[in-house]
């Protein structure tokens, strides 16, 4: 069977056809079959950008907008490039059958990475038309400007035509310049794209093309998608680590009507119904009982830290090792050595729409409509549960809630796809909240320890930095849970309890000590597999606490030098120079005052402090300056302020950079203040909002930022650039607001209280 | 006892609508799936998070612990009867405006109880609008800008 009919009748229609949005792009039928059995490579033009005779150009991109409005960027990157207006774009994105693998949405490296791609194959496309309008024309292409799409020759020269008479609803059967793959492809080097001078939509303030039907109900997200004939499906899990059903007592829920099927493969046990309200209910009241599982969870956090702290790496993940560090005194140096150790908890990305997914499984093939980071990966995955080839998979991308990471490892889409299989009809599933807050794979707990040899004027000789951490479980390579679960083998490092390495950045590497050494020694991780603590990467993965910990550090050097910790900091060598001036752009929007810290104690009852903290994510530098209130009886911390200066390289549209570091500082707050996940031996216990809170509107401060464009950078990450100073600057405020050091996140009002003198 | 499933008339965004489902359905699914109406977004489940609410007569409740039996013959309104994306109404014009989302699935309920909030409050304060929203979660961070685009309909109002 020709795959083309299958995808009809899977409920889709045909190349054009988008689920993003409400923009259900009308199909672009291009000249000829489009035959999905011999789809065009990365070379090919076609491959990436089509001109409708409608006068639309629509882009094709496995990149997705995982709600950060980065589409609309690309937009603006892609009209720029083509010279057309903005409103003529339209991004189709995310399908597995249609898109080139550009690599999973993560790590702030969309526009970073795939801005650079789209925007060459948006200048060969610009170069190929001026091309053929000069044949048309008669005039040669160095005399031809292009306008909105419509090619002439300036002054009073009256021919021209358009893109959309040159090619309209053709292909251009060009083939580009393409190596490497993935994010490292290069795409048609050879042609020169646009003058950064010349830039008019590039760099402008463009209204999100997403928010209106947003704003409507109209946007239709995963959650949304309903196909002829979908029944509705929930995967039942304990909240402790999957053991063995040994009972499911399916006369539990004989009286709830529309039952289709109760589905169990082994360790997996998942009910099916005509409507989601029996799915649910039928979900809630299966009577199954779990045998008694092989691994516990932790009987605490402090079990988990010494876990951490005690268990032998298998691998150093060496970051920075230069100098030689020595930590025995030579007689000549009058030098004194700080060290310090800092906790950072298992914490949640915590999606406010739980994972949801449809599946469409046939004898042969299969259709899932999710909101993978990763569509490619996640189509490699179902096959495999399958038992399919992976040509035979298509994996269409439907935008979820914002995810933060958690959506790199697809769980709901092989749910759906198991229990597809056993019904033979399209099934939809969506986690309820507590399957979402115990089973999402969490940002791994880290123990950090730090010293630093400090000479009298304060010069740090030597740096010595190491961060235990458990790197991802729920990795690319390993198997996610139904698939674990009906009873395939882990692969990949996962079935080692190794997992993948973290992010880099942070511990220090902001700075360039002569002796300095940053280790992360990756820990292997018990709960590696089928349990709710199982890792995967949260937002600025590992970074966030590296950061903690080493700007927190730094500030506790300038204190005991009795310095101000912005000029302690502008006194540091640095390793990239824009770094002071990001700096010294938060103190001058704080109106920084230059004093040590802490201040001395007042008898008031409400303590304020100011503390700072930097940052570089692969070229990306924040300086985060936090003013803060505690409450001396309480202990509450209340954020009154934070000033973010950013440097992010070429800014493609600052508005849509200041709401990601808006977003950014809001759930650094969150993390720092509020968030730790639960757990003893019996199981998890964080499993809702109440028991994982959250920041709410009552914990609001007023957010000031400056934005450094340069250009020349290009395009730098922005997605979770912000969030990295965060903790660190509130820390460093309540050690300036009241002269304590609290070195475990979250600054929870117990632990502040506990430590401040009475 | 399984609970037989019963015509429903039910009064949506200005509409009379007929389901046929068991009363005791959250209200969430049946404007959902039967009368496919997909602003009011499934998020807890539990009356934490806000993001399944709609106004039923002029109160903000949240849809997903509320059975549809028990609301028969009161004036359900979901998002989509505030407006359009083409001719969206004042507090959606004012989100636009200020841009005031990322992934937007919390932003039904935060319009929903800005709507309740504005009809009997229409001068509201910075400090009222936060405490009406302060039951309403969002993950991304847009909770400034969300202020500030309640506070924009505040000031077209008055």
């Amino acid at each position: 069977m020709k795959r083309r009919k299958f995808l009809q009748s899977a409920g889709t229609l045909t190349i054009g056809f988008s689920w993003w949005g409400t923009s259900f792009l009308p199909p672009l039928t291009l000249d000829g079959e489009y035959d999905t059995d011999s789809a065009p490579g990365a070379a090919s033009l076609d491959s990436w950008l089509a001109v409708g005779s409608d006068g639309t150009v629509t882009v094709l991109t496995s990149k997705v907008d995982l709600g950060t409005g980065v589409l609309t960027a690309l937009s603006q990157v892609v009209a720029e490039e083509l010279d057309v207006s903005f409103h003529r774009v339209r991004m189709f994105t995310g399908d597995t059958d249609h898109t080139i693998d550009q690599s999973q949405t993560s790590g702030s490296r969309t526009l970073h990475k795939a801005g650079p791609q789209l925007r060459q194959a948006a200048a060969a496309a610009r170069r190929e038309l001026v091309r053929r309008a000069s044949v048309r024309l008669g005039l040669a292409p160095k005399n031809l400007n292009v306008e909105d799409g419509n090619v002439s020759a300036p002054g009073g020269e009256s021919k021209t035509i358009s893109y959309w008479e040159l090619i309209g609803n053709k292909r251009f059967h060009l083939t580009m310049t393409a190596t490497g793959t993935g994010e490292n492809l290069q795409l048609a080097p050879d042609v020169p794209p646009k003058n950064l001078k010349d830039y008019k939509i590039v760099g402008t303030s463009v209204p999100r093309i997403d928010l209106p039907a947003k704003f409507s109900g109209e946007f239709v997200y995963t959650q949304d998608v309903r196909m002829p004939g979908m029944l509705h499906g929930r995967v039942i899990r304990p909240n402790h680590p999957i053991s063995l059903p040994t009972g499911v007592d399916e006369t539990s829920i004989r009286d709830i009507p529309g039952i289709v099927a109760v589905v169990r493969k082994e360790s997996f046990v998942g009910v099916v119904a005509t409507t989601e309200w029996s799915a649910i209910r039928a979900a809630n009241n299966l009577k199954v009982k779990w045998s008694e599982p092989v691994v516990k969870l932790p009987a605490n956090d402090d079990a988990a830290f010494a876990y951490l702290r005690d268990t032998k790496t298998f691998h150093d993940q060496v970051v920075v090792d230069k100098g030689n560090v020595q930590w025995g005194q030579s007689p000549a140096q009058q030098a004194s050595t700080f060290a310090a150790t800092y906790r950072w908890p298992f914490q949640m990305h915590g999606m406010i729409g739980p994972s949801c997914a449809v599946a469409d499984v046939g004898p042969k093939t299969a259709c899932v409509w999710t909101a993978s980071q990763g569509i490619f990966r996640t189509r490699k995955a179902v096959a495999d549960l399958l038992g399919f080839a992976e040509k035979d998979v298509r994996i269409v991308y439907v935008e979820g809630s914002g995810c933060y990471g958690r959506m790199c490892p697809d769980d709901a889409a092989e749910d759906a796809a198991v229990l597809s299989r056993e019904v033979g009809k399209p099934v939809r599933v969506q986690w309820m909240r507590r399957d979402e807050h115990i089973w999402e794979p969490k940002g791994s707990a880290q123990f950090l320890n730090v010293r630093a040899k400090v000479d009298t004027q304060g010069r740090i000789l030597a740096w010595d930095f190491m961060d235990r951490f458990h790197p991802y479980t729920a990795g690319v390579d390993n198997r996610l849970l139904a698939a674990r679960q009906i009873g395939l083998e882990q692969t990949g490092p996962g079935a080692l309890g190794h997992g993948f390495n973290y992010g880099k950045a942070g511990g220090g590497d902001l700075y360039a000590f002569e002796q300095q050494r940053i280790i992360s020694p990756a820990i292997p991780w018990i709960q590696n597999d089928l349990t709710p603590l199982r890792t995967c990467n949260l937002r600025a993965p590992g970074t966030v606490a590296r950061t903690f910990a080493s700007e927190c550090f730094i500030d506790e050097i300038a204190a005991h030098l009795a310095t101000d910790p912005v000029q302690y900091r502008l006194s540091l060598r640095v390793n990239d120079p824009r770094t002071h001036g990001v700096l010294k752009a938060a103190a001058a929007k704080a109106e920084w005052m230059t004093r040590p810290s802490p201040l001395p104690p007042s008898g008031e009852f409400t303590a304020r402090g100011r503390g700072v903290a930097c940052s570089n994510r692969e070229g990306t530098i924040v300086a985060a300056i936090a003013e803060i209130e505690v409450d001396k009886k309480t202990g509450k911390i209340s954020v009154r302020r934070i000033t973010v200066a950013q440097d992010c390289g070429l800014i493609a549209n600052p508005d849509g950079v200041k709401n990601q570091i808006e977003g950014n500082v809001l759930q650094g707050i969150s993390r720092t203040l509020f968030e730790e996940v639960q757990f003893d031996e019996s199981g998890l216990r964080t499993v809702d909002w109440a028991s994982y809170r959250t920041l709410r509107f009552e914990d609001l401060p007023e957010v000031e930022i400056v934005l450094i464009n340069r250009p020349d950078f290009g395009f730098l990450g922005v997605g979770e650039a912000a969030v990295i100073p965060i903790p660190a600057a509130i820390a460093n405020a309540l050690f300036d607001a009241a002269g304590i050091r609290l070195r475990q996140v979250p600054l929870t009002p117990e632990r502040v209280k506990s430590t401040l003198p009475s | 006892m399984q609970i037989e499933p019963e015509e429903i008339q039910l009064r949506v965004n200005g509409k009379l609508r007929s389901v046929r489902v068991d009363p005791s359905t959250p209200l969430l699914y049946v404007l959902r799936n039967n009368l496919k109406l997909n602003s009011p977004k499934f998020g807890c489940g539990l009356s934490q998070c806000g993001a399944c609410t709609v106004i039923l007569s002029g109160r903000a409740v949240r849809s997903c612990i509320t059975q549809v039996g028990e609301v028969k013959n009161l004036e359900i309104t979901t998002l989509e009867g505030l407006g359009t994306s083409e001719n969206p109404g004042p507090l959606q014009r004012a989100f636009i405006e200020e841009q005031a989302a990322q992934c937007g699935y919390c932003t039904n309920g935060m319009i929903m109880r800005a709507k309740v909030l504005l009809d009997s409050n229409p001068k509201a304060t910075d400090e009222e609008i936060k405490r009406a929203l302060n039951g309403n979660l969002c993950r991304c961070g847009s909770h400034l800008r969300i202020v500030r685009a309640v506070r924009r309909a505040v000031r077209h109002k008055t």
